[in-house]
């Protein structure tokens, strides 16, 4: 039994920054821009994370910087691709490889060092019932963040004027401008979102998961994130079903390598991106779900006429 | 309302342009437009295309800024920065294309333009109401992707109408709906006219604007030509006075013995699934045209021409191989170059990015459409271009046509549509295709323009080829054709010889009305 919880608890860990990162992505590309830069976010964000947890001595504090970073981050692609409308894709790659390049730069001093670990949550009672105690209110507060994050993202997509708008700049953002809908502000705030998330993403990895810092210790989340987003379909709860699925293969494979289970670890890793792959091959087929939740006009640069 | 054509302050006029001026590089799209909108008054805006009507409405709509000029709105000065001010001041735009996002329902797109925050079940209510008052019957739950232009234009018109603006912006309204359909928008405008609410009407259809409007300002150029009263006017009065000169109207001389001509395009029980979510199944759909003879085809757009013409052209091919025959040879399994090596030719509806690369030279589009049938004439040994062949060729094609353009060989997006549509025929031509089918052949293009391609393809069925012509635009289709045939959802009516046909009976067959019951809905309608 004890052992089943801690599969889950794992699962629900490795989940967690994948989740966060994808919701924020959604958002940014529910308003119709396609950011490729999260992995790049996500690393700075937990480069940023340890370091003013380490230097300051709480997680708290670590936890603020690495959203802070993610949002930072994200500005100088929205500042690249909405104010001065470069291509997307490539501004998204070279976010990720300056992210990359940059937090190793930045980290070199806290290699090997002891970090701070944001405390698990406990609830006397509550957190000590049997099983589904440790599950249910014994995790860390990332964790609850990122459910209620899902729960909010969708509320506000799907029931909120401003939801609306976003979804409706994404569709069309020439339709949308024509209307008098700010594009440009919209989508500002949205990849910063998405720039926040992608940093509390990071910051999950190196103040929960495992609070220390390694050089590429994102190890290619961001990019399942991204594909978790399109194996989605757009939607919020799909994403956090998703990121479970993937965590739980994450995990899966760990285990079978732990077990020594006579399949080449390499494929085992391979098997999120395969599972991606399978995915968007299958979702493709159902054309009118898939034309219903695509944002039509995605990593389109806009340019109002003026 | 007679009487009041002037440009003085008498405090009647809702809204006032004085020298407005917007220039594009080296283009003055609007040199110095005056213009002047009263109280209660349908106004019209004529111009051929490219004549600056639309970069006019986009500086009064917010969405361009002028470089010059002053607008004056109930008399004060104002100036309109963005849609959301022009809205702010009561100024409400119904565009031609439509300015809906189809992945939303009526409606959230008519929500998404009202700013007071109320619950989007409250503004389905609203809407359905209005649209019911308005007799523009509309379901607000439905998905804009599923609709039909007319009823995405309703959509529009409620939108436009829930704004409760003073002046209502409408760009080519018509171009859209059957007569009937255009018959109710006139009885809205009318309406609204009698409620003290203004109307700026584009339009180049001078008939319509002969029957409901009360005053027009007429663009030439980007310059203003002057106003007048249109029902004073003959429709080749105001037609000289947006082209400058006279129309060459367009001669079609009878044919005969065409029973007999060999069929050179067959269309034999043509069905297609839907492509997308959003598009229309074709259905069993024969015809035949022959020899000599210029078919058209009518419809409202989204009833299945734009996959008919797919069908047709070979950009998607058919299971059975028989059920498109060109020159007596089965061609429903070829593509597009087997089917032009047959002797065929095709101009499809969208001039950038079907009927050319927006970003290539005329040279090298016509490379791109012909290098593969006309043998060795551009394509030398070892795959190597003859440029100066080439080159020669669309300078050839530019002179007869009379494209105008601003450089020798320019991007196919530089040229204006009209400019671009004729290049696109006359790339076609050129080559003296035996069977020749067009999508949409004038849309968006000057009425000169439009004289001139409409004349060609004539010629070239009278010289013993096969036309058929898809189009939305009635009097072009009775202009030109021998018959016409009606699309509706997916299904062809029998061609019907044009002595016979007559733009009621048209009419009907594009709402849906069955041939033989054709007096009957009409009471209904």
């Amino acid at each position: 039994m004890d052992i089943t919880v801690n599969i889950l608890l794992t699962i629900a860990t490795a989940a967690t920054p994948l989740l966060i990162a994808a919701i924020g992505e959604l958002v940014v590309e529910r308003s119709g821009v396609l950011n490729l830069g999260v992995e790049g976010m996500m690393i700075m964000g937990a480069v940023a994370g340890f370091g003013a947890g380490y230097l300051t001595g709480s997680p708290w504090i670590g936890l603020l910087a690495a959203i802070a970073m993610g949002a930072l981050f994200s500005l100088l692609f929205a500042v690249m691709t909405l104010s001065l409308a470069t291509n997307q894709v490539a501004t998204g790659l070279s976010l990720t490889l300056l992210g990359l390049g940059l937090s190793g730069m930045m980290g070199t001093s806290f290699v090997g060092q002891p970090g701070e670990r944001l405390p698990n949550l406990y609830i006397p009672v509550l957190t000590d019932i049997p099983v589904v105690g440790k599950l249910l209110f014994g995790q860390d507060p990332i964790f609850y963040i990122s459910i209620a994050l899902t729960a909010a993202v969708t509320w506000f997509l799907f029931r909120t004027r401003t939801g609306l708008t976003l979804r409706s700049i994404g569709d069309s953002h020439t339709s949308a401008h024509a209307l008098g809908i700010k594009v440009i502000r919209y989508r500002y705030l949205a990849v910063i979102f998405g720039g926040a998330c992608a940093g509390l993403a990071g910051g999950h990895l190196s103040l929960v998961y495992t609070p220390q810092w390694v050089e590429n210790m994102s190890a290619g989340r961001g990019w399942i994130a991204l594909a978790l987003v399109v194996f989605a379909s757009w939607r919020p709860w799909r994403v956090l079903a998703g990121a479970y699925i993937f965590g739980a293969v994450w995990i899966g494979q760990l285990h079978a390598q732990a077990f020594g289970i006579p399949v080449p670890s390499q494929m085992l890793s391979s098997l999120p991106y395969l599972a991606t792959v399978v995915v968007l091959v299958l979702i493709s087929r159902n054309k009118r779900l898939t034309m219903m939740n695509t944002p039509a006009s995605l990593g389109q640069p806009f340019v109002p006429d003026r | 309302m007679g009487g009041t054509v002037s440009a003085d302050h008498d405090g009647t006029n809702l809204l006032e342009v004085r020298g407005l001026t917007k220039i594009f590089g080296t283009l003055t799209a609007c040199d110095h437009i005056d213009l002047n909108i009263a109280k209660g008054e349908i106004h019209a805006l004529l111009g051929e295309n490219g004549a600056g009507k639309s970069t006019l409405v986009k500086m009064l709509f917010g969405s361009l800024e002028p470089n010059a000029g002053e607008i004056f709105w109930n008399g004060q000065p104002v100036r309109i920065t963005s849609p959301g001010a022009a809205k702010k001041l009561g100024i409400g735009m119904v565009f031609q294309h439509f300015s809906l996002f189809e992945a939303l329902t009526a409606a959230e797109n008519i929500a998404l333009s009202l700013d007071d925050g109320s619950p989007i079940s409250s503004i389905a209510a609203k809407a359905r109401a209005l649209s019911y008052s308005y007799g523009l019957p509309l379901d607000p739950e439905s998905l804009v992707g599923d609709l039909s232009v007319g009823e995405r234009q309703r959509i529009e018109i409620i939108r436009c109408l829930l704004q409760t603006p003073q002046l209502i912006i409408l760009d080519e309204p018509t171009s859209v709906l059957t007569p009937q359909e255009a018959d109710k928008l006139f009885e809205t405008l009318e309406r609204l006219r009698a409620e003290g609410k203004s109307i700026l009407y584009i339009s180049h259809r001078l008939e319509e604007v002969k029957r409901i409007c009360d005053r027009a300002t007429v663009l030439r150029h980007g310059k203003l030509v002057g106003h007048c009263n249109p029902r004073e006017e003959t429709a080749a009065s105001l037609a000289r006075m947006m082209v400058g000169n006279e129309v060459q109207a367009v001669v079609r001389a009878p044919v005969e013995g065409i029973e007999t001509a060999a069929p050179l395009l067959e269309i034999r029980g043509l069905s297609r699934k839907p492509a997308t979510p959003f598009s229309i199944p074709l259905k069993n759909i024969s015809l035949n045209v022959r020899a000599g003879e210029v078919i058209g085809i009518a419809g409202v757009a989204g009833n299945g021409q734009g996959e008919f013409f797919e069908s047709v052209s070979g950009e998607v091919q058919q299971q059975d191989a028989a059920s498109v025959r060109i020159r007596g040879k089965d061609a429903g399994g070829l593509t597009i170059t087997g089917r032009r090596l047959l002797g065929a030719a095709f101009v499809p509806e969208e001039r950038l990015g079907h009927g050319a690369a927006p970003r290539m030279k005329l040279s090298e589009n016509l490379l791109l459409s012909r290098h593969a049938t006309d043998g060795k004439a551009f394509v030398g040994a070892g795959g190597m271009v003859k440029g100066a062949a080439v080159y020669a060729a669309s300078q050839r094609i530019i002179e007869v046509m009379d494209v105008r353009k601003s450089a020798p060989d320019p991007e196919a997006a530089a040229l204006s549509g009209g400019n671009l549509q004729k290049f696109i025929v006359g790339r076609e031509l050129d080559r003296r295709p035996s069977v020749m089918v067009v999508n949409q052949p004038t849309w968006g293009v000057d009425a000169g323009a439009a004289a001139h391609i409409r004349q060609a393809l004539i010629e070239l069925s009278r010289s013993g080829s096969a036309v058929l012509v898809i189009s939305q635009d009635l009097d072009e289709l009775f202009e030109i054709s021998d018959a016409i045939a009606v699309m509706h959802n997916g299904e062809l009516s029998k061609p019907m010889p044009i002595a016979e046909a007559t733009f009621e009976k048209v009419g009907l067959l594009m709402g849906g009305a069955e041939p033989g019951h054709a007096e009957h809905t009409m009471e209904t309608a």
